[in-house]
C-alpha cells in the first residue's frame, strides 16, 4: 500500500506537515502522527455527509441540478445583486482565495473571511500597535516560557504543545513531556491515597491546604526547564497540563494584563486582587516573565470574544513591548482554520486590507463595523450571500443567519453543513489538502504546500475551479446586460 | 435549597469533541453529541437540582435552547456555563458587535433552568425552528 509522507494536515492553524497517509484504492485507510481531528477528517472525508451533486432549492427543497445550471444560477444571483456578501475562505487554498478576490471585485460585494469572528479583533489590535512576533521554529528551539492566554491548545490545536512549545525537543530547550508524565503519575497516586483514606483502608493525616485559591498550585516558578503558564476563565485541559494556572474572572483579562504591565515595570499594586487573582500570584508571574530568556504569549478567543475585544489585544501586545525592554518576548494569535492566515494574507496582498473589504464603490474599502460581514448581515443590508469553506449557519448568531437566508444563499462546501442545509444553490467541492493541492499559511505566516493524496469523486471540482466558472459566467451575464442597455439607449435615441 | 433559575455567565468555545465532530461532518451524530450540551459547575448543578446528563433550558435575551447539562470535568467555575461552538450555542449568544464585527461570544449573561422533560432538538429541527428551512 502506498504511504505518502510529509502530508500537511488541513485542519487547524498548526498545519502539522509530518502526517503519514496510507492510501488504498484511492481511499485513505490509515493515518500516522495526526491528532484526533486529523484522523476524523482524513477518515471521515469520504463519509455519508458528503455532498455528491450540485443542488438548487425548488419549492422549499434542495433538488439535484447540473453543474452548468447551478453555475449559471449562482452567477445570475451575484451579477444582479447590489450588495452581495462573499464570506468564508478560511478552509480553502490561497489559489481559490485569489479567485475569490477577483469575483468580489467583479460583483462589487463585501469580501470577508472567518477572521471576523475569530482573530479580527487581533488584526485591529495589531493595526494599532504592531506585533513583535516570530516563527514557530524559533519558539520550538529557544522559548523557555510559554503562556497560553484565553486559549486551549489541547482542544483546538491538539499538537501545538507537542510540535512547537512545551513538549517538543528543541535545539536549546528540552521537552517537558517526561516531567509532565511524572506529574500525572504523582497526581494519580495522590488520588488513590485519597480514595483509600475515604474508604477507611488507610489513615493519613490531613495536610494543610497549600494554596488558598482553588485551581492554583503553590509557587512553581523556581522550576527549571521550559515553563508553561495558562491563563483562562476555566480549568481547561491545557490548564491541567500547565505549571501555573491562573483563573481570571470572565471579561477581566484587560485589568489583569494592565496589572501585569505595572508589575513588570516594578510598580506596586495597592489592591489585594485583580480580576479575582491575588496580587502575590501575579507578582510571581511577573517575576517569571522578566526572568525568562525568551518568552512567548499565545492568545485565543478568550481575549478576542470577551469584553474589550481588540483592546485586549492592544494591551497584550503592549505588555510584550514592555517586556522587550527587559528581556526577549514574542506574541502570536492561535489561528483556528488551517488557512485563515492565508485568507488575510491574500486579501491584504490583493486589496490592501486583510478582511472586511467592501468593493461596492468599485475600489476596495475597509471600515470594520461597517464593512465587516457580520455587521452587514446584522443590519440586513445584504441582498445575496456566497459562503465558501466556512459554516456561518452554525457559527453566526441567529439574527445574522436570519438575514442571510432572507436572500439567495450560494454555498460551496464538501460536506452538508448547517449553511448548506439552509442554502439555495449548493456546490459540492473537493477537499483541499486531501483531494486538491494548494498553498496554506501556518499561524506564524509560513506558507506550506498542501498535498493531494487521493483523486476527488467523479464530477466534484475544486473550489478554485467552481469560482472560476462562476466568475466567467458573471462576466458573460454582465456583458449581456451592458449590451442590452446600449441597445435600449440606441433605440431611445 | 433547590432554585428554579440560576443566573450565570455564558461562555462558548472549542472542545476536542466538537473539533472531531465538525471534521467528521456537521450532520454527524458525533457533532450533535459534542455541541448540544452545556458544561456546568458541579455546585451550580446541585443548586438547580440538575443531575449529570439531564436536560436544562438556557435562556438569554436572544433566545433559549434546550441542552444536555454535563458536569465540568476539571476544577470549579461557579457562575459560568460553557457551550461548545455550534448552532445550539448560536441560537442564544449575543449578537452585539460593538462596531468591530465580532459578536460577544463569551462573557454574556444567561439563565439556566431544569428542563428534564424537554427534548434537545437535532440540527435539522433547530434550523427548521429558527429559519424555516
Amino acid at each position: 500500500m502506498p504511504v505518502i509522507n510529509s502530508v500537511t494536515c488541513p485542519i487547524c492553524g498548526c498545519l502539522c506537515d509530518d502526517i503519514e497517509v496510507t492510501v488504498e484504492n484511492n481511499e485513505v485507510v490509515k493515518i500516522k502522527n495526526g491528532c484526533a481531528m486529523c484522523e476524523s477528517k482524513f477518515i471521515g472525508y469520504k463519509g455519508e455527509h458528503r455532498i455528491h451533486t450540485p443542488m438548487i432549492r425548488k419549492e422549499g427543497k434542495l433538488v439535484p441540478a447540473s453543474m452548468d445550471e447551478a453555475v449559471h444560477k449562482a452567477a445570475e444571483v451575484l451579477a444582479n445583486a447590489n450588495y452581495p456578501v462573499l464570506y468564508g475562505w478560511s478552509s480553502t487554498s490561497c489559489e481559490a482565495q485569489r479567485v475569490g478576490v477577483e469575483l468580489a471585485e467583479e460583483v462589487g460585494g463585501v469580501l470577508d473571511n472567518t477572521a471576523v469572528v475569530c482573530h479580527g479583533p487581533s488584526i485591529l489590535g495589531v493595526q494599532q500597535v504592531g506585533i513583535p512576533t516570530c516563527t514557530l521554529g524559533q519558539i520550538r528551539h529557544r522559548a523557555d516560557l510559554i503562556i497560553y492566554w484565553g486559549c486551549d491548545p489541547w482542544s483546538a490545536h491538539p499538537r501545538h504543545l507537542e510540535r512547537y512549545t512545551s513538549f517538543t525537543e528543541g535545539r536549546f530547550e528540552k521537552s517537558e513531556w517526561k516531567a509532565y508524565v511524572q506529574k500525572l503519575k504523582a497526581g494519580a497516586g495522590k488520588k488513590k491515597l485519597e480514595s483509600a483514606t475515604r474508604l477507611g483502608i488507610m489513615r493519613t493525616k490531613p495536610r494543610p491546604q497549600a494554596c488558598p485559591v482553588p485551581g492554583m498550585p503553590p509557587a512553581m516558578i523556581a522550576k527549571g526547564g521550559r515553563k508553561l503558564i495558562v491563563i483562562d476563565v476555566r480549568k481547561s485541559m491545557s490548564a491541567e497540563m500547565a505549571d501555573y494556572f491562573i483563573q481570571v474572572e470572565p471579561n477581566k483579562d484587560y485589568e489583569l494584563m494592565q496589572a501585569l504591565r505595572a508589575l513588570v515595570k516594578d510598580q506596586e499594586l495597592d489592591v489585594d486582587k485583580v480580576a479575582g487573582v491575588p496580587v502575590e500570584y501575579l507578582e510571581e508571574v511577573a517575576d517569571a516573565l522578566v526572568n525568562a530568556d525568551f518568552g512567548v504569549v499565545f492568545f485565543g478567543m478568550g481575549l478576542t470574544q470577551t469584553r474589550g475585544k481588540f483592546r485586549n489585544i492592544e494591551v497584550a501586545i503592549s505588555l510584550i513591548r514592555d517586556l522587550n525592554m527587559r528581556t526577549k518576548f514574542a506574541i502570536m494569535p492561535m489561528r483556528g482554520h488551517f488557512n485563515v492566515t492565508g485568507a488575510n494574507v491574500v486579501s491584504a496582498w490583493q486589496t490592501g486590507y486583510p478582511f472586511a473589504v467592501d468593493f461596492s464603490l468599485g475600489y476596495p474599502r475597509y471600515n470594520p463595523g461597517e464593512t465587516t460581514s457580520m455587521d452587514v448581515l446584522l443590519r440586513g443590508e445584504n441582498d445575496a450571500t456566497l459562503v465558501i469553506a466556512a459554516d456561518p449557519g452554525a457559527n453566526f448568531p441567529k439574527r445574522a443567519v436570519e438575514n442571510m437566508v432572507k436572500h439567495p444563499l450560494i454555498v460551496i462546501d464538501p460536506h452538508m453543513n448547517a449553511t448548506a442545509m439552509l442554502g439555495d444553490i449548493v456546490f459540492p467541492s473537493a477537499f483541499v489538502g486531501i483531494e486538491v493541492e494548494g498553498t496554506a499559511y501556518r499561524m506564524d505566516h509560513v506558507p506550506l504546500p498542501l498535498k493531494k493524496v487521493v483523486e476527488p469523486p467523479e464530477g466534484i471540482l475544486a473550489d478554485e475551479e467552481i469560482l472560476r466558472r462562476i466568475l466567467e459566467e458573471v462576466r458573460i451575464i454582465k456583458a449581456q446586460k451592458t449590451e442590452e442597455k446600449v441597445e435600449q439607449k440606441v433605440e431611445a435615441v | 435549597m433547590v432554585e428554579q433559575k440560576l443566573r450565570v455567565t455564558l461562555l462558548t468555545g472549542r472542545t476536542i469533541e466538537q473539533g472531531v465532530g465538525k471534521e467528521r461532518g456537521k450532520a454527524s451524530h458525533e457533532y450533535f453529541e459534542a455541541c448540544s450540551m452545556v458544561y456546568m459547575d458541579e455546585e451550580d448543578m446541585k443548586k438547580l437540582g440538575v443531575k449529570n446528563d439531564t436536560n436544562v433550558r438556557v435562556s438569554t435575551p436572544n433566545g433559549s435552547v434546550v441542552l444536555k447539562a454535563v458536569k465540568h470535568p476539571r476544577g470549579s467555575m461557579p457562575g459560568l456555563i460553557y457551550i461548545p461552538y455550534g448552532p445550539w450555542a448560536n441560537a442564544i449568544c449575543s449578537d452585539v458587535t460593538t462596531s468591530i464585527g465580532m459578536p460577544s461570544f463569551k462573557g454574556t449573561p444567561a439563565e439556566v433552568e431544569p428542563a428534564p422533560d424537554k427534548a434537545v432538538l437535532s440540527m435539522e429541527e433547530l434550523l427548521m425552528a429558527q429559519f424555516g428551512r
